[in-house]
């Protein structure tokens, strides 16, 4: 394999070509701050936590390094303060749906919650890591997202794949481990609600045989 | 369903069952019978090889497609920004009197189903309602309720 020459953070490096610039940062020992990245599986660029800057002078733009490959003579920047004020702004809206991110990511950042916002406490925030790992490792399909913009969310269809499920992973779910938020293991797994019962509103709903897909729409405002 | 899967079928090899034109197969089934059932999206999958939670990851993510049964007149009101302030709410008002139903809802004899849509890029007609694609500029009380009477 042929290797390129990058610059990141004015810090020459050599790496292999067809890297994307976060693997390469990695390589290097350089920190770029991620959530829907996994080294098992394919870049997705949902969270958009590891924005870099990359050019020089008028020609600087803004990429998700997990997406953006590698070429000769690349500059990258991580850490400017612009960057900074993406992630901040990124974190920022993320704290109203999961207000245990990690701490040391909201002081480096510096990030506060902001009451223009209204909380709306989900723990899920859709970087796709379970619904991934669930197509992508182990084909299974159990999992999905279903609507979009401010109801999308994860689903479960076991009716679908309940022997995928139980045959791919027989210890237990797997996904469990990758959720960042860890509301996949929450109690509400697996579970159908009570008639009546609102559901937080990205909480995985289980789509048995006796659940119609049309029901489940209604209960999260959809049809 | 023999037949109506035999449709699907037909549909699905006219795009040589390519799982990339999927979106396009969808549109296609939803206009040969206004709304896509289960059965025909289980069938789907099946065919192109995709998991079903793609479908329904689809079929949600696009508001076009329908998972409920549609009316056989589609009656689409606008009230995008231009036809709001043209006064699109009080013609809402009359073309839900007019067809006895809400919005987003469709007739128990499936005659009929009253959306609402957001911009139809007539706006200089605007408030504007298209019945099966017959566009209709502000219409009064009594052409809708002549609409009706000419729908079969």
């Amino acid at each position: 394999m042929s290797q390129v020459n990058v610059t990141i953070n004015g810090e020459q490096i050599q790496a292999e070509k067809g890297l994307t610039i976060l693997e390469a940062a990695r390589g290097a020992g350089i920190y770029i701050p991620t959530l829907c990245h996994h080294e098992q599986l394919e870049s997705y660029g949902s969270c958009r936590l590891c924005v870099v800057e990359i050019g020089a002078g008028e020609r600087k733009k803004i990429v998700a390094s997990c997406l953006y490959h590698i070429s000769e003579g690349l500059v990258v920047e991580t850490e400017t303060e612009k960057i900074n004020g993406f992630r901040r702004t990124i974190l920022n809206l993320l704290m109203h749906r999961w207000d245990n991110i990690p701490a040391a990511l909201l002081e480096k950042y510096a990030a506060k919650s902001n009451d223009r916002f209204i909380d709306n406490m989900t723990y899920c925030i859709l970087c796709g890591l379970c619904v991934r790992y669930c197509h992508e490792v182990k084909g299974a399909n159990v999992l999905g997202f279903i609507g979009r913009g401010t109801i999308r969310q994860v689903v479960i269809f076991p009716n679908q794949s309940a022997k995928h499920c139980a045959t791919s992973c027989p210890d237990g779910m797997e996904c469990l481990n990758f959720c960042p938020t860890g509301v996949i293991s929450s109690q509400y797994y697996g579970k159908r609600p009570a008639d009546g019962q609102t559901l937080p509103h990205a909480h995985p709903i289980c789509i048995n045989e006796d659940i119609n897909i049309l029901e489940v729409l209604e209960r999260v405002g959809y049809v | 369903m023999s037949y109506s899967l035999a449709k699907v079928d037909q549909i699905i090899d006219g795009y040589g069952a390519d799982k990339e034109a999927l979106v396009q197969i969808l549109l296609d089934i939803q206009h040969e019978f206004r709304w896509l059932s289960r059965e025909t999206l289980l069938h789907t999958a099946d065919r192109l090889g995709l998991p079903m939670n793609q479908l329904y990851n689809v079929t949600t993510f696009y508001k076009h497609f329908s998972l409920v049964p549609q009316g056989r007149h589609a009656v689409s009101v606008c009230v995008g920004t231009a036809c709001h302030v043209r006064g699109a709410t009080r013609l809402l008002d009359r073309v839900a009197q007019g067809f006895k139903l809400s919005p987003d809802e469709t007739s128990a004899d499936e005659k009929f189903s009253l959306k609402t849509v957001s911009c139809l890029g007539c706006c200089a007609l605007g408030p504007v309602m298209v019945v099966d694609g017959k566009y209709m500029s502000n219409p009064t009380s009594n052409e809708i309720a002549k609409v009706v009477e000419e729908c079969e």
